[in-house]
């Protein structure tokens, strides 16, 4: 992956000066080649990781194993697509393995997924079966720890 | 008796303190100091290498190992630097684990020098260099490297410097403090002079895997120099385990069984659970080190820019975690520009100074510092470059 965007998705609020700096590169080059990238959406968006666990947040995250039967053209694309149309899905991944789609889908509270698992997703033709599990507590969130830190101190001047 | 300073062996006694160790004490009396004074990773051993260590304890490994180290780590270093620096050394002869590249110094020295023999080195250097041949009754000899030669060290410079005393020629590229390097044909040149007058190199490598632009490569590799040189490495650096204190000697076997007859009569073996946690890193090493060493590219890349715009000399060093600027047009010597950013804003940098007289005029800023951190410091110093010089 490209040295700029690999800075980019370390810190998505670094500034244009200071990625040239790092990179080696001029600021309008900085500039023009994110808003290349933006324009052939190979960056889509930008977000802050925030802990939920912090925070007084009711709503729910669940996991979702689906299994699908895909269609003699097309496979699982076209059902896949349609399940990531849903606001409630947040992430939907083609994957190998017991189950064929793994969706990470937000409810306001337990029921809300209850009744989008029975009512959207089982009566979908295509899906054979569910298995929906809860978040409970989250560890680590696109490569950043949440609940533990490295605090030990060192030494300010050293050899 | 007499005074307690006169039974102090006389040549211990006339070693001063590092002066790193006075600018720390300095340091320590304040609160809420930016440190671009540190001289070792900022990152925490990568977890998969401390995971080998807590495995390691938890599964009883709390004895000693054999002098030279666990064999299982010698063979997995001798794997290593012949993937690494194209030299093959036997893991069963040449290989020693020590406790630290630090005490694999001391031995090399006192494996190799008779009093008054002379030992070649380059200033600016790691502080420890001169001190550790004093006590072993040597001489020190450093030949001072300039900034006009973005430090590098000559073959002319060690020409000029050797007697019929010179024993040995200590090499440290990438260098602390001043992150320079050695290209092929320095390095070539250099070995024909060890050759002709017979020197052995010491090669302290530490910082051969932070080399950016495609700086590398050990004197070791060099034709008709492997039998004459002891390559020193350890983990400290590249794999951020400085804690672990973990470095080791290569040699032919008769400099290994020198530097072990020291080793096993005052350390006796490195600690157990530190090898090894190094041997799961060197197994891994492409893994642990890559990432880190990216970040330590865009802080040198992003440090340099910052220094240039506010209008401090420096050249771009292509290696180790330094920066090594020129601040004597803001009218302050090394140490007194160190006091004073520190006194105004409280951020620390080392006097040039402190490694080498000839580090008069430099600061060392070390970029093993957090991205974050750097910036601030940066915009602290610019801000007090610019009042100063007002």
């Amino acid at each position: 992956m490209d040295a700029l965007l690999k800075a980019l998705k370390e810190n998505a609020l670094e500034t244009p000066a200071n990625l040239a700096r790092m990179l080696d590169l001029s600021e309008d080059e900085v500039r023009k080649r994110i808003d290349d990238y933006e324009k052939q959406g190979v960056i889509r968006g930008y977000h802050a990781i925030v802990n939920e666990d912090q925070l007084a947040v009711s709503d729910v995250t669940a996991v979702i194993e689906v299994k699908v039967t895909p269609e003699r053209d097309g496979g699982f694309d076209r059902i896949a697509q349609r399940i990531s149309r849903f606001d409630e899905v947040q992430d939907l991944y083609l994957v190998s393995g017991a189950y064929d789609l793994l969706i990470f889908l937000k409810g306001d509270n337990l029921k809300d997924v209850a009744a989008f698992v029975s009512e959207k997703l089982s009566t979908l033709d295509h899906v054979t079966s569910t298995t929906t599990h809860f978040m409970l507590k989250t560890f680590k969130e696109r490569g950043v720890l949440m609940a533990v830190a490295d605090d030990h101190e060192r030494l300010a001047i050293s050899p | 008796m007499t005074s307690r300073h006169d039974k102090i062996a006389s040549h211990l006694a006339h070693v001063p303190r590092s002066g790193i160790r006075d600018f720390f004490e300095l340091v320590e009396t304040r609160r809420d100091v930016l440190s671009l004074g540190i001289g070792e990773p900022d990152f925490v051993t990568p977890w998969r290498i401390r995971d080998a260590a807590i495995y390691a304890l938890d599964h009883g490994a709390t004895s000693y190992t054999g002098n030279l180290g666990l064999l299982s780590l010698r063979r997995e270093i001798s794997r290593y630097v012949e993937a690494a620096f194209d030299i093959a050394y036997d893991p069963r002869t040449e290989v020693l684990v020590t406790v630290g590249v630090s005490e694999a110094f001391d031995l090399a020295i006192r494996a190799l020098i008779s009093p008054g023999d002379e030992v070649i080195y380059h200033e600016p250097c790691y502080v420890s260099y001169g001190p550790v041949v004093t006590f072993a009754h040597g001489i020190p000899v450093p030949i001072s490297t300039r900034r006009e030669d973005d430090f590098r060290l000559t073959a002319e410079a060690i020409e000029a410097a050797v007697t019929d005393r010179s024993r040995v020629l200590v090499l440290n590229f990438p260098t602390n403090p001043t992150g320079a390097t050695l290209d092929r044909a320095d390095l070539q040149a250099i070995a024909e002079v060890a050759q002709r007058h017979d020197l052995i190199v010491i090669a302290d490598e530490i910082y051969s895997e932070l080399t950016y632009d495609g700086a590398r490569g050990s004197i070791a590799a060099l034709d008709g120099m492997r039998e004459r040189t002891i390559f020193l490495h350890g983990l400290s650096k590249a794999w951020a385990m400085t804690g672990f204190r973990i470095g080791y000697a290569c040699a032919p076997p008769e400099f290994t069984e020198a530097m072990m007859k020291i080793h096993q009569y005052t350390m006796l073996c490195a600690p157990i659970l530190s090898q090894m946690a190094a041997r799961e890193a060197l197994a891994h090493t492409d893994s642990l080190v890559g990432g880190m060493k990216s970040d330590y590219e865009k802080r040198r890349n992003l440090m340099h820019a910052a220094l240039s715009e506010m209008g401090l000399p420096c050249r771009k060093p292509r290696g180790a975690f330094y920066m090594f600027p020129y601040v004597g047009d803001t009218g302050l010597n090394s140490q007194a520009f160190c006091m004073q950013l520190l006194e105004a804003e409280n951020v620390a940098c080392v006097p040039g100074t402190a490694f080498g007289a000839c580090g008069e005029g430099h600061i060392r800023c070390s970029y093993a510092a957090d991205m974050e951190c750097i910036k601030e410091a940066m915009q602290r110093i610019a801000r007090f470059v610019a009042q100063i010089g007002a």
